[in-house]
């Protein structure tokens, strides 16, 4: 009992110790022409708690985050590993063009940045920043962020509402409002389960018809997708 | 006026006149009729000279006469905001007369001609030094609605003269009009079709980056444009160098 109180006391003095290794001043900004962001979440970690790994399976949490915008389980994931997080800062949808801003103070040991937005209107499409050094020397850092596809859903292109819960296939909104209907769903092959670079959405020319829900002038995009900007002070 | 007050008047403008020296040309000022004419003290302006080359990346995307506006705090366009008419004629038409007229520019100069895709272009704009001295740089891609390619703004104040700035760029859609890609909109040699028009009817009339051409063969059934127009980034190499 003593013994358990003196390592409590230990692990408070510890806690306690742990010093601000960076104060980073953050910009994100959504560069694409049809593509909104849902609630950002952006993570100084260690060198494993990264909020996703390219060419490996998603977890649960990214492919909530993926499929649907939400980001509870990745919070819930980062907070456990002691990360320190800007979550959510434009308080919603970020949309084309537009910028958010945020602050982060990192621990000791917290050298990565990672970030991850879904985009809509996408089946799994999401933003993604994935285990960025943060450099130690003071100035300001521009890095473009490219779409990655989390390879857990097919990318049908159909606008289905309450298809943000993983595992139901659709996209669950279109924000800009320039969505169509009636597409018969795209068959596409991509067998790739693990996240990797997106392939882009295909669209179509017809609203009411075709394959796609999607307009092949509108939502489409090229990367980069967004930039960050981070200072370093 | 009275003459009192002309009187006083006059005698301000003779007394500045004299603790000037060098403005001695006030002509409507009929009391100093033999201003003293004190030689002015010549500083010859410092040039900076930079070359630029300006390469075209893309696979089959004419690029407009190359666009160069220096300057010293407001960028000619700007990532984000809505385009001006200059820039909107510039990516509809690729004609940059009303762009380089921009009113906050210290110097400008259009390159010679436009390039054709794997072309490299180069041009040289002279400016007097400044303690804050910016570049701008624009360019259409004459096979779509309102593409252009550029560099919103590159600081040069401390480039020395041999150095160089390498910087490629992304395709922008100046967002003044719909990107249908037919031939009655598209002005490049794919489609002839109208160049500038100042309605604006895209989907937002702001400058944001370019989703990329669709083309005929890829869905748009409307398109004039073919898969050999499509484009991905970047779509130009930019090359700075101060050479005075």
């Amino acid at each position: 009992m003593k013994a358990s109180t003196l390592t409590i006391a230990i692990l408070l003095a510890a806690a306690s110790q742990s010093t601000v290794a960076a104060e980073l001043d953050l910009k994100v900004t959504n560069l694409t022409k049809g593509i909104h962001f849902t609630p950002l979440l952006i993570t100084a970690h260690n060198n494993e708690d990264t909020l996703f790994e390219v060419a490996t399976e998603a977890s649960t949490a990214l492919q909530t985050m993926a499929e649907g915008g939400n980001i509870e389980e990745l919070v819930a994931q980062a907070t456990a590993a002691g990360s320190d997080m800007a979550a959510n800062p434009a308080e919603g949808l970020l949309a084309p063009a537009a910028s958010t801003t945020a602050t982060l103070s990192t621990t000791d040991g917290n050298e990565y940045l990672s970030l991850t937005a879904m985009m809509l209107p996408t089946n799994d499409g999401f933003v993604g920043l994935n285990s960025w050094k943060i450099p130690t020397e003071a100035g300001t850092y521009t890095i473009n962020l490219n779409a990655y596809d989390a390879g857990t859903e097919q990318n049908n292109e159909l606008v289905v509402e309450g298809s943000g819960a993983p595992g139901t296939p659709g996209i669950p909104a279109a924000p800009g409002g320039d969505a169509g209907t009636g597409g018969t769903g795209i068959l596409s092959g991509d067998t790739n389960t693990n996240i990797h670079i997106h392939p882009g959405s295909l669209g179509d020319d017809d609203l009411e018809a075709g394959n796609s829900d999607l307009s092949n002038t509108v939502h489409r995009w090229l990367n980069p997708v967004a930039q960050l900007t981070v200072t370093v002070k | 006026m009275s003459s009192a007050n002309n009187l006083k008047k006059s005698l301000l403008v003779l007394a500045l006149a004299t603790t000037l020296a060098a403005c001695s040309d006030n002509d409507n000022d009929p009391v100093v009729e033999e201003p003293v004419v004190v030689e002015p003290i010549v500083v010859e302006p410092v040039i900076n000279e930079f070359t630029i080359t300006f390469s075209n990346l893309t696979a089959g995307q004419p690029l407009s006469p190359l666009s160069v506006i220096a300057f010293e705090d407001e960028a000619p366009w700007t990532f984000g905001t809505t385009a001006s008419v200059g820039l909107e004629m510039l990516a509809e038409s690729g004609a940059n007369e009303e762009y380089l007229s921009y009113e906050s520019a210290l110097a400008t100069v259009s390159a010679e001609g436009g390039i054709g895709p794997g072309e490299t272009t180069t041009v040289i704009i002279s400016v007097e030094d400044q303690e804050t001295l910016n570049l701008s740089f624009a360019a259409m891609l004459g096979n779509t609605n309102d593409t252009f390619t550029g560099l919103s703004l590159v600081d040069v104040s401390s480039l020395e003269v041999g150095d160089s700035l390498m910087s490629t760029t992304v395709a922008y859609d100046a967002g003044t009009e719909a990107n249908t890609e037919t031939a009655e909109t598209v002005p490049g040699p794919a489609a002839s079709g109208e160049g500038f028009n100042e309605i604006r009817d895209d989907t937002a009339d702001i400058i944001t980056m370019h989703p990329g051409i669709v083309s005929n063969q890829d869905g748009l059934s409307t398109s004039a444009l073919g898969v050999e127009h499509k484009f991905d980034n970047p779509v130009s190499k930019i090359v700075i160098t101060r050479t005075q």
